[in-house]
């Protein structure tokens, strides 16, 4: 290992020190400013090395890691959104009677285990990284532990994720036994000429398993609803945007090296995936009357469009994929960040009546609030329309007609509960129901949030270039036709 | 320029309207009505401006790059067809503005926010030239007046707000996917990736990929317009609206669907829609009798005026699919007087409400002899929808029929029959609520001087149409043809 390698490996090797930092420090001065300032300040070193490392990549580190610009523009968007998720914390610990520091240490490595995911090219990685996240992830899910619903959604998040973490290792196993290699690009070379082709599809498939566990997508999406609506909101916006990115960025890298998307199988069960993603998500959401469980259902219908741009591959797809991811980051970070703003020491604002009226009352977090959830809707002059569009237009490219017919039908059933929030939001307001004071700093954030919303909606052309240039790389450009 | 002027100055005044409820409840009024008279004046002055002889295909345009990695444009243009409209919606946009000046009286400073964002919306749908742009504006509009449904509606609104909502943002997606699956197909035949208009006229497409992609067009227009089977959310949008909302709705946004059908369908899909024709005739020519039928059998004044938009707007789709410049002359008439006439007749519904706190056609009568001003306005109109000489929509609908008869003789009379209906509902209204006597004895004020000049200013403007058309005409005549010319004239084959 070299000066270069450890260049390339700047914001890795920052985001490990951040939660060193951040440990001794609560050792030393418990003291919730500090511990929030000192995460925000590593996240911003780890962000600004990304620029140090860029003219490196690409650059294989061991055999494991591959920094290149995908990674690095996957890198900046898990960041920025974790230091996103860090400012929204501080106003909402504040208000609960814990031990509020922990929380900063379990978000670094959280985000340190997405990192290595979006940079990993074999699946030792893969699976370190997977596991530094969720094991993290455990912890912050029933961090508030006096709240049951916290300790429920914590546990049963323990144990699906173990099991599905179990699926993946069987299935990498049985990858390993039958072409003798654990990188994603060595796969495509020597899946070419095996004869247990048979070991192999099941290797692939018990990998889907643990890949769509923690995307979320039907038939893997039962715990979804259960997390979001059990943890506090700052922790289900980590899990929804900052954790799921990770993994459709592995998703991405996955497929396109190895090439496993090119088999008929995998392809067809991910056809499915998709549609019963958007189906059910879209569907099940209308029962809801709980905000935080109604985005759950959104944000699985959401992954189901994001495979159908994964499903379209080609640069066009994984373009449409990465604009997406983008798009769903910041859209659910101005979501749960307004929930979180409005959510109180004894439960969080999660029920549609702690909605009513607010537009007459706090105008600038509804506003937030109502970007937010039109860009879900993907209306017109917000990131989440763009999203859609390209989306659209990845399926359209290659003529994949039924599934952009299938997006089409159930966004559409989609704006019934999104417009639901909505008039909630501009109906004549609640007397009895006081509402939660909103400091300058958290509706700061927000507001940043919500202008990044429009400005990237209404002129994307900086994101799309660079969503363009990071996925140029030759191992990107693969078309998928399945065989 | 002046054509990003004009949608910069309804968004500015927008937000300009909203933050200064603030400090004064009337100074969103004022801020919007000095918009649109602005917006009215500038586009007064591109018409008084343009060159009526020259041949070229825009008065004035403005092309900018927008996400060139699309190949997206910000291109707006104007033509005699989009001036038309363009001074139809500023128009009404002042009256809209006029009519809500007493109705409403809470969150006025978001109303007019709304307000002035739809009237934007509309305005960008009529001069955009890029595909992807006309789609942008085409969703942005819906959600102002959802809005303007939702908070300020009458019972029902939330319901009829979702209905509009969805009927049009389905039918908009579809159109979204026609729009993707024609950019890729000329990207295929051209190897340009491009959303402008004026390159994707005249893409070669095999018939069956032509008629699927004009069908994803056609059902955007058709549910806006409305053609009969898809206008169940035209009643319950129309009559939950507040006055201006109705007034927005049916004068301007259902003319979007037309002017769509105009700009885009024939001339994009020339074939496809040469072999559409026979059902769109169908469609127009139900339309116009079911329109009149239901309108005549409402209680409701908001609805009944409702159902007459579809009938008045079946005459549009005749005109537009007979496709000879009769009819399409006789279109664009009935879209702007329709506008002017409906638009009338909502206005003064919503002060009748504002009196008398009701829509229902059972509890009025012998309003005559309470408010003769009102009542007689109110005729005024109703005679101009029936279709009277003299006034705008005769014009409109008999150019139509004239035009459509060298197409289909029996469509023709079917369409002919509606006229009749029309002069039974036109009439059975202005009975029921005028004449008679007034058993409920009602008693309030007749039409209050700022009232008196709306209706004075669009009376005068529907006879100025109907006693001496031909300015317009001679404004839409060339865009017309030209729309034909793109389209290879299918007139000539429909003929034989």
């Amino acid at each position: 290992m070299n000066a270069q390698d450890i260049l390339a490996l700047l914001p890795l090797i920052l985001m490990g020190c951040t939660a060193v930092v951040v440990m001794l420090a609560i050792a030393f001065i418990r003291n919730h400013a500090l511990a929030a300032s000192l995460t925000l300040l590593g996240l911003a070193a780890a962000f600004i090395s990304l620029f140090a490392a860029a003219p490196f990549a690409p650059r294989q580190v061991t055999s494991l890691l591959l920094v290149d610009q995908y990674a690095l523009f996957y890198m900046g968007l898990i960041i920025a959104s974790a230091a996103a998720v860090a400012a929204l914390s501080y106003e909402y610990l504040e208000r609960q009677d814990v031990h509020r520091e922990e929380l900063y240490l379990l978000l670094v490595l959280a985000t340190l285990g997405c990192v290595v995911l979006v940079a990993s090219n074999h699946f030792v990685s893969f699976l370190l990284g997977l596991e530094i996240l969720s094991i993290s992830l455990y912890a912050m899910i029933a961090y508030l532990k006096d709240r049951q619903l916290a300790l429920e959604a914590g546990i049963k998040y323990l144990i699906l994720a173990s099991a599905s973490a179990a699926f993946l290792l069987f299935g990498v196993a049985l990858i390993y036994a039958d072409i003798g290699t654990m990188n994603f690009s060595r796969m495509r070379e020597l899946s070419a000429n095996t004869s247990g082709f048979a070991l192999l599809l099941s290797g692939v498939a018990l990998t889907v398993t643990g890949i769509g566990f923690k995307l979320g997508v039907v038939p893997f999406h039962l715990w979804t609803p259960d997390v979001y609506e059990g943890a506090s909101a700052p922790v289900t916006a980590f899990v929804a945007t900052t954790s799921k990115t990770a993994m459709v960025a592995l998703l991405l890298r996955y497929f396109y090296f190895s090439g496993a998307l090119e088999y008929r199988p995998v392809y067809l069960v991910f056809s499915v995936i998709a549609i019963a993603s958007m189906c059910a998500g879209n569907l099940l959401a209308l029962q809801q009357r709980n905000v935080k469980r109604i985005l759950a259902y959104s944000s699985i219908a959401h992954f189901g469009y994001i495979l159908v741009a994964v499903l379209a591959g080609g640069t066009m797809g994984i373009q449409a994929a990465s604009f997406y991811l983008a798009a769903y980051t910041v859209t659910l970070l101005a979501a749960f960040g307004s929930v979180t703003v409005l959510s109180g020491s004894e439960r969080d604002a999660d029920d549609l009546e702690d909605y009513r009226g607010l537009f007459w009352q706090r105008p600038v977090i509804a506003s937030v609030f109502t970007a937010a959830l039109l860009s879900l809707a993907g209306i017109p002059a917000t990131m989440g329309f763009l999203g859609k569009f390209y989306v659209l237009a990845a399926g359209a490219s290659v003529a994949a007609w039924a599934l952009i017919l299938v997006l089409v039908v159930t966004s559409v059933a989609g704006l019934f509960y999104y417009l639901r929030v909505v008039v909630a939001l501009y109906s004549a307001p609640s007397e009895t129901a006081p509402i939660q004071m909103v400091s300058p700093r958290a509706a700061f954030v927000l507001v940043i949030l919500a202008l990044l919303l429009i400005w990237f909606g209404v002129y994307p052309s900086p994101l799309l270039n660079l969503t363009r240039t990071t996925t140029a790389g030759p191992d990107f450009t693969a078309q998928i036709r399945p065989h | 320029m002046i054509l990003v002027w004009l949608i910069v100055i309804l968004l500015l005044a927008g937000i300009l309207a909203w933050l200064s409820a603030r400090w004064n409840s009337q100074l969103p009024r004022w801020i919007s009505l000095a918009a649109v008279g602005l917006d009215l004046a500038l586009s007064v002055r591109i018409w008084a401006g343009r060159d009526s002889s020259a041949t070229k295909l825009w008065i004035d345009e403005v092309d900018w790059n927008w996400v060139p990695s699309f190949g997206i444009h910000f291109h707006l243009a104007v033509d005699g067809l989009s001036l038309l409209l363009l001074l139809l919606t500023f128009f009404l946009g002042i009256l809209s503005v006029l009519a809500s000046w007493t109705e409403i009286g809470e969150r006025v400073g978001f109303f007019h926010f709304n307000l002035m964002w739809v009237l934007a919306g509309i305005a960008s749908v009529f001069l955009a030239v890029d595909l992807f742009l006309f789609y942008f504006a085409w969703e942005l509009m819906l959600v102002p007046m959802y809005f303007l449904i939702v908070i300020w509606g009458h019972e029902h609104r939330v319901y009829a707000a979702l209905k509009f909502f969805l009927f049009t943002q389905l039918s908009g997606l579809l159109m979204l996917i026609a729009i993707l699956a024609l950019y890729f197909l000329h990207h295929r035949t051209t190897g340009v990736y491009t959303f402008q208009y004026s390159e994707l006229l005249g893409t070669q497409l095999g018939s069956g990929a032509e008629l699927a992609i004009m069908l994803g067009f056609f059902a955007a227009f058709a549910v806006k317009l409305p053609v009969v089977p898809l206008h169940t959310w035209l009643p319950d949008a129309h009559t939950e609206a507040p006055t201006a909302g109705s007034v927005v709705l049916a004068g301007l946004l259902l003319k979007t669907g037309a002017y769509g059908l105009l700009r885009f369908v024939v001339p994009l899909f020339p074939h496809a829609a040469h072999q559409f024709t026979p059902v769109a005739l169908v469609l127009a020519a139900i339309g116009i009798v079911y329109g009149a039928v239901m309108a005549f059998s409402q209680t409701d004044l908001k609805r009944l005026v409702a159902y007459t938009s579809v009938s008045h707007l079946g005459f549009v789709l005749l005109g537009i699919f007979s496709w000879n410049p009769l009819a399409l002359q006789g279109a664009v008439m009935t879209m702007i007087c329709h506008g002017l006439s409906t638009g009338g007749l909502f206005i003064l519904v919503g002060g009748l409400q504002e009196r008398i706190h009701t829509r229902d056609l059972g509890r009025m009568g012998g309003l005559w002899a309470v408010a003769p001003r009102l009542s007689g306005t109110a005729l005024f109109f109703s005679l101009a929808s029936l279709g009277l000489p003299g006034m705008g929509d005769f014009i409109g609908e008999f150019l139509v029929l004239l035009g459509s008869y060298k197409v289909s003789v029996p469509i023709t009379v079917v369409a002919s029959l509606g006229i009749l209906a029309s002069t039974f509902y036109a009439l059975r209204m202005v009975q029921r609520a005028f004449q008679g006597p007034n058993a409920n004895s009602w008693q309030f004020p007749d039409l209050t001087p700022r009232e008196g000049l709306m209706m004075a200013v669009m009376v005068l403007g529907l006879l100025l149409l109907g006693l001496y058309p031909q300015p317009v005409f001679n404004a839409s005549r060339l865009a017309l043809d030209n729309l034909q010319r793109e389209a290879q004239s299918p007139a000539v084959t429909l003929r034989r």
